[in-house]
């Protein structure tokens, strides 16, 4: 029955590597661009919610109402001067400079706020829980987590299919000069899609500055960006719902590898992105039991 | 219309010299003897705190040499070759655990990356541009995983290297200084045959471009495996010199991405693209770092800065800004188009230089 709860588990730490996983995804999907600085933007937005606790005095769990929006003005500044810069210059650009971003930050954040650990504090949220049946136990903060991630997806799901500006998103990923010539804008396009993404990846730092504590180089550490990268592998690029299928089970699989050796937990989460990889290139989503519409 | 073309060459055909070597080669050749010997004499003249920081200038010029070959000739940006220095000093460690003298575990370790890079290329050759990118740090991640398993290689904490020559400390500094000048010779001497030579034309006619060289037959993947290999050898190699140097090696360190993020910075400051590139970048980024060293880690976001500027805004790096600029090439791996009765100055805007996307520059 253990592994029964070690499943649970891993769902719920998918919800979490889903959350993360989403703004790589869609700067991915709309613009070719993949972030190499995801991660360490991630711990950013944990540290500008220490801040912005410190400051105010609110409540850690509602600290998002600020940095989120903070995060999206950020994400747009971003995108139209320094993605937007080395996107004019090719994808290999855009590599270099936000590899180099990724270390700029983090050294920037180890100056500032030295190389001690933070958490949010959450107070007893942290550790309460409730079980089902003698086994399962399931912490509310997971579960939440997990929620959020769904809202989120679900979210993205109706903005990029339903509204205006998510159509205009998608025409822009999908021809660029054809939405040019049709009158939209593609660098401010680029720059919503980029706020949008900016936006999930604080929602995801402040998440994690939950669930665990973190410090300057948890971005590159803690294989924040690879997790999130390997949960949109493994469920195939550009479905949303494939990423959630892929961080559920790169989740599961990491509890499951951590059952068997403590040592084994990232590993095995690792040789299950290398098996999708060589099996199933497209994803686990192109298996075609999942094959609807993307 | 068959007459008129059949004719014309015969008329105006202009006399154009292609050569391959200017007189700033020959000087270039006979500086860098002398550079060599100057260096290698250096042990006689220093103390060895002094061949210590050359040695981990000759690592990182290796470094930056191999990651050059990657990204500016192949266009395969790799964030995971601190998979390979990790793996060369742990085989050297795994080479001197068994009696094998580090010295001569050196080359082995070189070429047993090598081998683990064969097949990491394997598994990751259907990748490209970004995805290859991450998948090359996740492979990184897993060799440090991997190699944290093995108790007899000191677990997570590391081990030291047994059997080094018994000789004087003083001694035994001057011959790692020495082999690590000669690998890096090696390295950039290879670098230079390789690129001069068939791959170097494939190489170029895969980044001009791509498609077209495809279907005129060019064996794009095949290159490209040799040069992932080659630079697995590279970087195997400076991994071994690390642990050589220190003489220990810690996983958290040796597998650290800070490797790559130094190699890629010197290559992008000095001119990616560039076999002298990656030698200019490697002296600005240690002079920056010994300039900046009492200032934590200031050096490190000061060069990142500096790197995506120069990325962004002037992507031929210091050397290759000179170099456009006045028509150097110490290490011609191109070819010299002398138009006709400009026998002095060949026409600057047709040297053969790297085009990347987004250069407006007509005729490059």
């Amino acid at each position: 029955m253990i592994w029964v709860n070690d499943i649970v588990q891993g769902v719920l730490l998918g919800g979490l590597y889903a959350l993360f996983a989403c703004g790589l995804s869609l700067l991915f999907g709309v613009m070719k661009v993949i972030n190499l600085a995801h991660g360490d933007l991630a711990i950013v937005a944990g540290y500008l919610a220490v801040g912005v606790i410190a400051v105010t005095h609110i409540p850690a769990v509602w600290s998002f109402i600020i940095v989120v929006p903070l995060f999206a003005v950020l994400g747009y500044l971003i995108q139209r001067t320094l993605i937007q810069a080395s996107l004019n210059r090719g994808v290999l650009t855009t590599l270099l400079v936000t590899f180099g971003l990724s270390v700029v930050i983090e050294n920037a954040l180890q100056q500032f706020f030295s190389a001690n650990s933070r958490s949010l504090n959450i107070g007893s949220l942290v550790s309460d829980s409730f079980s089902i049946g003698s086994h399962i136990t399931i912490a509310y903060l997971d579960l939440a987590i997990f929620v959020v991630a769904v809202i989120v997806l679900l979210g993205l799901q109706y903005l990029l299919t339903s509204s205006r500006q998510g159509r205009l998103i998608r025409a822009v990923a999908d021809d660029r000069e054809a939405a040019q010539l049709a009158g939209a804008d593609y660098r401010h396009v680029f720059g919503i899609a980029a706020a949008i993404a900016f936006a999930t990846v604080a929602l995801a730092g402040i998440a994690y500055g939950m669930y665990t504590s973190f410090d300057p180089s948890s971005g590159t550490t803690a294989l924040l960006l690879l997790f999130a990268f390997e949960a949109v592998v493994i469920g195939g690029l550009g479905s949303l719902w494939g990423t959630l299928v892929g961080g559920i089970l790169l989740g599961v699989v990491q509890q499951l590898g951590g059952q068997v050796n403590s040592n084994d937990q990232l590993l095995a989460g690792q040789l299950l992105f290398l098996l999708v990889l060589l099996v199933l290139p497209q994803g686990i989503t192109s298996f075609s039991f999942f094959r609807r519409t993307a | 219309m068959s007459e008129a073309t059949a004719t014309a060459p015969s008329v105006t055909a202009p006399a154009v010299r292609v050569t391959r070597s200017r007189r700033s080669t020959l000087w270039a050749a006979i500086g860098a003897l002398v550079v060599i010997a100057v260096l290698a004499y250096l042990p006689y003249v220093v103390y060895s705190g002094t061949t210590s920081l050359m040695v981990d200038f000759f690592i990182l010029l290796i470094m930056a040499s191999m990651w050059n070959l990657l990204a500016g000739y192949a266009g395969l940006v790799s964030v995971g070759q601190q998979a390979f220095i990790g793996l060369g000093s742990y085989f050297v460690l795994i080479g001197g655990l068994n009696k094998i003298d580090p010295f001569l575990g050196l080359p082995l370790a070189a070429l047993a990356s090598g081998v683990v890079g064969l097949i990491v290329w394997w598994l990751l050759s259907r990748l490209r541009s970004g995805y290859f990118a991450i998948a090359t740090w996740v492979i990184a991640s897993i060799c440090y995983l991997v190699v944290i398993r093995f108790a007899v290689l000191g677990g997570g904490t590391g081990e030291g290297l047994s059997g080094l020559p018994s000789v004087s400390s003083t001694l035994l500094d001057a011959y790692i200084y020495w082999v690590a000048l000669g690998v890096t010779v090696i390295v950039l001497l290879g670098v230079y045959v390789l690129l001069r030579g068939r791959l170097g034309l494939v190489l170029t006619a895969l980044r001009d471009d791509e498609t077209g060289a495809r279907s005129v037959g060019v064996r794009a993947t095949r290159a490209q495996l040799l040069v992932f290999v080659v630079a697995a050898i590279g970087c195997g190699a400076a991994g071994g010199l690390e642990i050589i140097s220190q003489p220990f090696v810690q996983p958290n360190a040796a597998f650290s991405v800070q490797w790559t993020a130094e190699m890629i910075f010197a290559c992008l400051i000095g001119g990616i693209g560039t076999i002298e590139g990656p030698i200019v970048g490697t002296i600005v980024f240690f002079a920056l770092q010994q300039w900046l060293s009492n200032y934590g880690t200031w050096y490190f976001i000061v060069l990142g800065a500096v790197a995506i500027t120069v990325a962004i805004w002037a992507p031929r790096g210091l050397w290759g800004t000179f170099s456009e600029r006045f028509g150097v090439r110490l290490f011609p791996v191109g070819y010299w188009l002398w138009p006709a009765g400009q026998l002095n100055r060949p026409g600057l805007s047709r040297l053969p230089f790297p085009r990347r996307p987004g250069d407006t520059k007509p005729g490059t």
